[in-house]
């Protein structure tokens, strides 16, 4: 049982939490807390363990240790199904029904949770206006028939639809060209201020997290390096957050010493 | 006597046999189905049975047909001189590509589409029947289709343990070296197995995602 009761008001909190594969530890004493309206953004380079922290909040893997208490309640008292019919998630494949419509992909979970027909149908309208999408355009296509960021659209969409309190996002803007990309993490970023929903979001890319997220959680070699306010990560000592900063400084030098139509370099 | 003499005096007995081969065949892969899809269903649940279980079904496929229908006249309860030994044979025969096609339709659903709809709350059994079942639907039909055309094949060995259809006219076709009788059993065999493919290839069009 629970040491301790879980603090009021957090969506998703995590205490000391470890998991293990083949005896292999993936995480290690991984401790944050997520409120509403606040998203954690988790930064960290491939296989440091942020995806499978994302897991473990929606039960898709289980802790070796430690504690994960969701909307108050540890995740041992909430039956799987349930948990996460209450979170949304996003992936970077998306993984859309291939044999569904966009209708009945975004319908999905309050049609699961047996909403009346006409709500269901209301529902899929504003979300699919939310997120910028034409109805009658789209609602009655298949996913092959859209593009890589309308069906990334529809994911989140679809994440929302039920409305659920907490949002899990791995690396859902990752597979977008950089345009595209852009574009979308502007208009989320406006959908997570209206929302007031607990978001954590994975990706490996600084200026998404800087742009993204409330907080930043550092992933370093399965343990949780540090958690910042976005300014602060910029002037961290941290060597891992260094590396970072300086990788974003090194991108920019760079486009710096490309060449320029019209010779606008700036001189240094 | 020619073909067309043979063809026009004993389309009553023709009819009859078509029917039984078409009898033979149907319960053989009722049988089939009911057995190979859920089986197949479970090896994607259970690796450790898949190798096992594949590889059996594999060793029944290069079991000569006659043999097979040998082997199977003395076990008891399967066994024994008519149709249930042919059923059960061309059972046996149709299992491999019905099992094999829904083992590899079911195993090679896009694992993001398995992972957000475990993400998103369905249940093992909605998983099931609403992704897993219907994106491989083509797959497995293609299973199908194949398992018919070898039923229908070898279903004419069948007459050799008393089963009846179509290969009544071959055996006794070779028996009197009549070549009007054997192109009794051997073209509306034919044209069965050509016929079945072509509506189930409909339906598999149909099924597509």
């Amino acid at each position: 049982m629970s040491t301790a009761p879980a603090s009021d008001g957090l969506a998703v909190e995590l205490r000391d939490v470890s998991y293990s594969l083949d005896n292999r530890k993936i995480i290690s004493g991984v401790t944050f807390k997520v409120a509403p309206g606040e998203t954690l953004v988790l930064l960290g380079r491939s296989g440091t363990g942020k995806t499978t922290t994302l897991k473990l909040i929606n039960r898709l893997l289980e802790p070796s240790s430690g504690e994960i208490f969701v909307e108050g309640r540890s995740q041992l008292e909430w039956d799987p199904i349930r948990l996460r019919r209450r979170i949304g998630y996003v992936i970077q494949d998306v993984g859309l029904f291939p044999h569904w419509t966009v209708e009945q992909n975004v319908a999905m979970v309050p049609r699961l949770e047996s909403w009346p027909e006409s709500r269901v149908r209301e529902r899929v309208r504003e979300m699919l206006e939310l997120v910028g999408l034409d109805v009658a355009k789209f609602a009655a296509r298949k996913p092959s028939e859209l593009s890589g960021g309308q069906r990334q659209r529809v994911g989140v969409a679809r994440a929302l639809a039920a409305d659920p309190p907490i949002l899990l996002m791995d690396e859902p803007f990752g597979a977008l060209d950089p345009v595209t990309r852009a574009e979308l993490q502007r208009e989320f970023c406006e959908l997570a201020a209206r929302l007031e929903k607990a978001i954590v979001f994975v990706t490996h890319d600084l200026r998404e997290a800087l742009l993204i997220g409330t907080h930043i959680g550092l992933f370093s070699e399965g343990r949780l390096a540090g958690i910042y306010k976005p300014d602060e990560f910029l002037h961290s000592s941290n060597a891992e957050a260094r590396a970072f900063v300086h990788s974003l400084d090194a991108g920019e030098s760079m486009d710096r010493s490309s060449p320029r139509i019209g010779g606008r370099r700036r001189k240094t | 006597m020619s073909f067309w003499n043979f063809l026009i005096n004993d389309r009553a007995e023709i009819l009859s046999r078509t029917l039984q081969h078409l009898l033979l065949v149907g319960a053989a892969m009722l049988a089939a189905v009911l057995i190979g899809i859920p089986l197949g269903i479970a090896l994607v649940r259970r690796q450790n049975l898949r190798r096992w279980v594949l590889g059996a079904a594999n060793v029944i496929q290069t079991i000569p047909s006659l043999a097979l229908f040998g082997f199977l006249i003395p076990v008891p309860f399967l066994g024994g001189i008519g149709a249930r030994t042919a059923i059960v044979a061309l059972a046996l025969y149709a299992l491999l590509p019905i099992l094999t096609n829904t083992y590899t339709g079911i195993a090679g659903v896009d694992p993001a589409v398995l992972e957000s709809a475990r993400g998103m709350g369905m249940t093992p059994k909605q998983i099931l029947w609403d992704v897993q079942l219907p994106l491989s639907m083509a797959v497995i039909l293609a299973g199908v289709r194949v398992a018919m055309i070898i039923c229908i094949g070898v279903a004419t060995i069948a007459a050799a343990i008393g089963a009846g259809g179509l290969g009544v006219f071959i055996f006794r076709g070779v028996a009197m070296v009549s070549n009007a009788v054997i192109l009794a059993g051997a073209i509306p065999a034919a044209l069965l197995a050509i016929g079945v493919d072509f509506i189930l290839g409909l339906v598999e069009q149909r099924l597509t995602p």
